[in-house]
C-alpha cells in the first residue's frame, strides 16, 4: 500500500501542470469535443445484501493503475443511504457559490427539499481544485408533476437534463434513490480516500479508472455516469457513438458530455425505464447478436425476438470495443461488445459476484474467489440481489 | 451551310493503315456516322451523328478509331461558351425545348468529394473483415413505437411490413419502354440474386418479370402506366412517384414511337399513342390527398407492403418530408438534381433542384428534431458513383441508396446522353429489337451482381477501418465524416466538422 502511495504522489505534480495547461490553453472543454478513453472498471455485489464498506472496492484499483492516467476516477455504491432511502439523492458540482444559489432556486421550484448539505470530503495532495460538492435529498413536487404529465422517474430525469444543459456552472452527476456516485479528476484509489469512502456501506459498488485521450480535466467527465438509479462504468471507444447519440437525443436525452458513457447510459435508461425492455433485451438490443447467429438458433421464439429487437432498435446497436458495468436498484449487469474486443472477467465467492478488467483486481477484492471467467462477447452477466429476485 | 450550321462535336479519327475495311463500325453505328462508300472502297464518317458513345471504338478490332473533342469551334469565351451559343442557335432555329438525357453534367460542387471518412488508429481497433463478421444487412420500414407483449411478458414480434436489403443499395427506378426488355431482364435478375431491389419505374410490369416479385418495387406515378391489382401485389413494395431529381416539377412523354408491342401492352395504352405522365398526380394537389393515395395502396393490398414515396430534392426538401414522414409512407426516396434521365428539358435537368448531399443532411436532420426520423426510412438517389458514396450517404443519414447510372454504366452505357434519340448502340435505351439483342441478359446480369458485390467488399473494408461491424451503426454516424474546403455554412449544414477538427 505504502509503495502505492509514493508511486500516486510522484503522479501529483505531472496533474498539477496539466491542469495549469488548461487553464493557459484555448482548449475546449469537455462536452465541446469527444474525448475518447481507454480505462478500467470493477465492480462488487452480495446476492444477500449483505454491506460491503467502500474501501473494498477501492481496493480493486490499484492493481489497475496504469489502466487510468490520473485524469478521471470514481464509484457508485447501492443501498449507501438507508436513512434516506426514499428520497432522490442528488449530487451535484457546482462552479461557485452563486451557481449553487441559482440551482437551489430552480431546484425548489420543482422538489421539496429533504436535506441538503456539503458532500464530506478529505483534503488530499492529489486531489485540487475541487468544485463545491453538494447533496440534497428531495420530494418531486407532486403538483410540479401532475402539471407536466409526468411519472415520478421521468419527472426527475428531466428536472437532471434542465439542471445540466441550460443552468450554468451546475452539474447533476448522480440522481438514483438509495445511491450515489462519487467522481474526481484524478487517479481513482485517490479518488475513493478524497469522497471518505470508507465511511459508507452498500450491497454494491462499481468503479471506473479514466485513460482519456485528451486532457480536459473536468469533474463531472469523470465516470461513473448516472441518471436516476442506473450508473455505467465502461472501458472502451465506441464506433457507433455519433450514430447512437443522434437517435437518442430524439427522445429528451441531451449528451452534454460527448462521452460513451453518458450515451450508453442514456440508452440504457431508454431502453429499460421507457421502452419497458428486460436487462436481456436490452443487451440483445446493444450487443445484438449476428444475422448469421440469429438465423441459426434452435429456439425459434428466441430467434424471432433477436430479430425484432434488431429490426426496431438499429440505432442503438453499440458497436466497437467496450466493456460496460450498469449499476441499478437491486443488481448490476456487466455486459461486452460482440467481438470482445476488451477484457473484462467475473469471479465469485460465497454470496459476493465481483467483475472487473482485470483478474488482478478481482484478487485485491478476494483472493479466495473462484471460477474466475471471461464472459463471451454480447453475452451479459445479470446479478440479482435475492429479495430483488421475486 | 447556314447561319444554323453547328460545328460536329467530336470527329471521328480513323488510322488508315489499321482499317482492315471489315465494316463492323458501319453496322454498330446505329446513328449512322460510318458508311462504307463501295465506289471508292474507303469507309467515310457523317461525324454530325456522332454522340461519342464509343460503341464503334470499342468494336473495332484493330483499335483503328477514335473519337476526339472537334478542336474546331467558337472563338473563346469564358461567358457565352459554346454550349449556351450552340443552344441559341438549335432553339432559334426550331423554336423548341431542347432536350437532355441521363444526369445533369455542369459544374456544381459534388460534396461527395468534399468529404473524408475516417478510420480507426490506436484507441480503438480497425476490424478486419476477411477475420470478423462485417454485417450489410439492412431492413426499410417503419420501426415499431410501442413494445407489445403477450400474457407470458414475451414479445410479440410483429412489425410494419419492411424490405429486406442484403446490402444498403437498390436500383433505382427506370421503366420498361425507357430501358429495354433486356435491361430490365438483367436488373430483375441481379437484383434478385444479390438480395436486394429493382424498380419498374412507370412502365408497368411486363408479364415475364413477374416472377422476380420478391425483389420488385412496382411504382405508380402520376400517368398511372400499367398499374392494376395484379401489379401492385406482384412487387415486395410500391413506390408513388411524386418526383424525379433530373426534372422535378416535371412529368414525362415517351414519345409513341418507343410505344411498340409488349412497352404498349405493358403501359396498358394503345400502340403508337404518346405515353405522357402529368406534373403533378391529378388527385394530389396537396399533402392530405398524398395521404389517401397512400392508404388507398396499402388498402388495395392488405397492409402487407411497404410504401415509399418518391420526391427530388428541392429547396423545401426538409418540410417535404416531414409531410410525407406524416402521411403514413414508410419509406421516402429523395432523388438529387444530377439524378439521370431518359430525357428531360435541358433547362430543367442542368437548374432544378438541390444536391442529393445536403438533402441527407437536412432531412434526416429535421425528421430527427421532430422526433419522428423512426417513422420512415430514408432512401436517396441522384448520383451514388462508388461505394464511397454510399457510405458517406449512410453516414449522412440515409438508411440505403438508389443507383441507376452506375448500373446503366455496369451493363455497357458510356455516357452519351442521347437516350431520348432512341438509338442507344448498347441496347440499353432503345426499343429496336436488333439493338436490345446487342444486350446480353447474362452478361449485363453478371456485370451487375459483380459491381455490387465488389462495392459491398469496399463498403465492409471502409466500416471495418473505422471499427463499425454493421451498417446500423455507420448510419447517421455523421462524427465518422470530415469536410474539407468547405464553408461554415456548408458544414453546418451537412452537420459535419472540418478535416483537422
Amino acid at each position: 500500500m505504502s509503495k502505492g502511495v509514493h508511486y500516486r504522489m510522484g503522479k501529483l505534480c505531472d496533474n498539477g501542470r496539466l491542469f495549469v495547461f488548461m487553464k493557459d490553453a484555448l482548449m475546449k472543454r469537455e462536452g465541446e469535443v469527444r474525448i475518447p478513453s481507454g480505462c478500467a472498471i470493477a465492480a462488487v455485489i452480495s446476492r444477500k445484501k449483505e454491506n460491503i464498506p467502500g474501501s473494498l472496492i477501492i481496493k480493486a484499483m490499484g492493481p489497475m493503475h496504469d489502466r487510468s492516467n490520473g485524469l478521471g476516477g470514481g464509484f457508485a455504491g447501492y443501498g449507501i443511504y438507508p436513512e434516506y432511502k426514499d428520497f432522490y439523492a442528488m449530487h451535484l458540482f457546482f462552479d461557485n457559490r452563486d451557481s449553487r444559489k441559482a440551482c437551489e432556486v430552480f431546484i425548489k421550484e420543482y422538489f421539496e427539499i429533504v436535506k441538503s448539505e456539503v458532500i464530506p470530503t478529505r483534503k488530499i495532495p492529489s486531489i485540487t481544485d475541487e468544485p463545491i460538492i453538494w447533496r440534497y435529498f428531495l420530494h418531486p413536487l407532486m403538483s410540479m408533476m401532475l402539471s407536466l404529465q409526468l411519472d415520478e422517474k421521468s419527472f426527475v430525469a428531466r428536472a437532471v437534463m434542465k439542471i445540466n444543459t441550460e443552468l450554468d456552472g451546475a452539474y447533476v452527476f448522480s440522481s438514483g434513490k438509495n445511491m450515489g456516485t462519487f467522481k474526481a479528476v484524478g487517479y481513482p484509489e485517490d479518488v475513493g480516500l478524497f469522497y471518505r469512502l470508507e465511511e459508507y456501506e452498500g450491497y454494491s459498488w462499481t468503479a471506473h479508472g479514466r485513460y482519456p485521450t485528451n486532457t480536459p480535466g473536468w469533474w463531472g467527465g469523470a465516470h461513473p455516469f448516472s441518471l436516476l438509479d442506473y450508473s455505467v462504468v465502461h472501458n472502451g471507444e465506441i464506433s457507433s457513438y455519433d450514430a447512437n447519440r443522434r437517435f437518442i437525443e430524439m427522445y429528451g436525452y441531451k449528451c452534454n458530455l460527448q462521452t460513451d458513457t453518458e450515451v450508453i447510459t442514456y440508452i440504457l435508461d431508454y431502453l429499460i425505464r421507457v421502452k419497458g425492455l428486460t436487462l436481456n433485451e436490452a443487451a440483445n438490443v446493444i450487443a445484438a447478436p449476428f444475422w448469421s447467429t440469429i438465423n441459426g438458433e434452435k429456439d425459434r421464439r428466441e430467434s424471432e425476438i433477436h430479430a425484432y429487437l434488431r429490426k426496431t432498435f438499429p440505432s442503438l446497436l453499440i458497436t466497437g470495443p467496450f466493456s460496460i458495468v450498469l449499476g441499478f436498484e437491486g443488481g448490476i449487469m456487466a455486459l461486452n461488445d460482440r467481438l470482445k474486443l476488451r477484457s473484462m472477467v467475473v469471479g465469485e465467492m460465497r454470496d459476493r459476484v465481483y467483475i472487473a478488467s482485470e483478474e488482478a483486481s478481482i484478487r485485491a477484492m478476494d483472493d479466495s474467489a473462484k471460477e474466475i471467467w471471461a464472459p463471451a462477447g454480447g453475452q451479459p452477466v445479470i446479478v440479482r440481489v435475492e429479495d430483488e429476485r421475486a | 451551310m447556314s447561319i444554323d450550321f453547328i460545328s460536329p462535336e467530336f470527329d471521328v479519327s480513323r488510322n488508315e493503315s489499321r482499317c482492315i475495311k471489315c465494316r463492323i463500325c458501319v453496322r454498330e453505328c446505329a446513328n449512322g456516322v460510318h458508311i462504307f462508300d463501295e465506289k471508292r472502297g474507303i469507309l467515310i464518317s457523317d461525324e454530325t451523328k456522332c454522340v461519342n458513345c464509343q460503341r464503334c471504338v470499342s468494336f473495332c478490332p484493330t483499335r483503328a478509331l477514335k473519337i476526339i473533342k472537334n478542336p474546331n469551334g467558337l472563338k473563346s469565351n469564358a461567358n457565352w461558351c459554346s454550349d449556351s451559343v450552340n443552344e441559341i442557335f438549335k432553339q432559334s432555329s426550331s423554336g423548341g425545348v431542347l432536350l437532355s438525357s441521363m444526369g445533369n453534367p455542369k459544374k456544381y460542387p459534388v460534396y461527395f468529394d468534399r468529404i473524408l471518412i475516417n478510420a480507426s488508429q490506436v484507441t480503438n481497433p480497425p476490424i478486419d473483415p476477411l477475420r470478423e463478421p462485417m454485417e450489410t444487412k439492412v431492413f426499410l420500414g417503419k420501426k415499431s413505437d410501442v413494445i407489445e407483449r403477450d400474457s407470458d411478458g414475451k414479445i410479440k414480434c410483429s412489425t410494419e411490413p419492411q424490405i429486406e436489403l442484403s446490402m444498403p443499395i437498390m436500383f433505382s427506378a427506370m421503366s420498361y419502354g425507357s430501358i429495354s426488355y433486356n435491361a430490365h431482364a438483367a436488373l430483375a435478375r441481379a437484383a434478385t440474386e444479390l438480395g436486394i431491389l429493382y424498380n419498374t419505374g412507370e412502365g408497368g410490369l411486363h408479364e415475364d418479370f413477374y416472377v422476380y416479385g420478391k425483389n420488385t418495387i412496382v411504382q405508380v406515378a402520376s400517368g398511372r402506366f400499367g398499374v392494376h391489382e395484379d401489379y401492385l401485389e406482384a412487387g415486395c413494395a410500391i413506390e408513388i412517384k411524386m418526383g424525379q431529381g433530373a426534372k422535378p416539377g416535371i412529368g414525362g412523354h415517351l414519345p409513341g414511337a418507343k410505344i411498340v408491342g409488349d412497352v404498349a401492352k405493358t403501359r396498358m395504352i394503345a400502340e403508337g399513342s404518346d405515353a405522357i405522365s402529368p406534373a403533378p398526380h391529378h388527385d394530389i394537389y396537396s399533402i392530405e390527398d398524398l395521404r389517401q393515395l397512400v392508404f388507398s395502396l396499402k388498402e388495395a393490398t392488405n397492409y402487407k407492403k411497404p410504401v415509399i414515396v418518391k420526391v427530388a430534392a428541392v429547396h423545401n426538401i426538409a418540410a417535404i418530408a416531414s409531410g410525407i414522414a406524416r402521411s403514413g409512407a414508410d419509406i421516402i426516396a429523395i432523388d438529387g438534381f444530377r439524378g439521370g434521365t431518359g430525357a428531360a428539358p435541358t433547362r430543367i435537368r442542368d437548374n432544378v433542384g438541390i444536391p442529393i448531399e445536403l438533402a441527407i443532411a437536412s432531412v434526416d436532420q429535421h425528421l430527427r428534431n421532430e422526433g419522428i426520423r423512426n417513422n420512415i426510412s430514408l432512401v436517396a438517389g441522384g448520383s451514388i458513383r462508388s461505394s464511397a458514396d454510399v457510405v458517406k450517404a449512410i453516414a449522412l443519414g440515409a438508411d440505403a441508396v438508389y443507383v441507376a447510372s452506375a448500373a446503366l454504366i455496369a451493363m455497357g452505357c458510356h455516357l452519351c446522353r442521347n437516350c431520348q434519340s432512341g438509338k442507344c448502340n448498347w441496347g440499353i435505351a432503345t426499343q429496336r429489337a436488333e439493338l436490345v439483342s446487342r444486350l446480353d441478359v447474362e452478361v449485363a446480369k453478371t456485370r451487375l451482381v459483380n459491381l455490387m458485390t465488389a462495392w459491398r467488399h469496399e463498403i465492409m473494408e471502409m466500416m471495418g477501418g473505422m471499427g463499425i461491424n454493421s451498417i446500423e451503426a455507420l448510419k447517421g454516424n455523421r462524427l465518422m465524416l470530415r469536410g474539407i474546403g468547405m464553408t461554415e455554412k456548408e458544414l453546418e449544414i451537412l452537420g459535419i466538422s472540418h478535416a483537422g477538427e
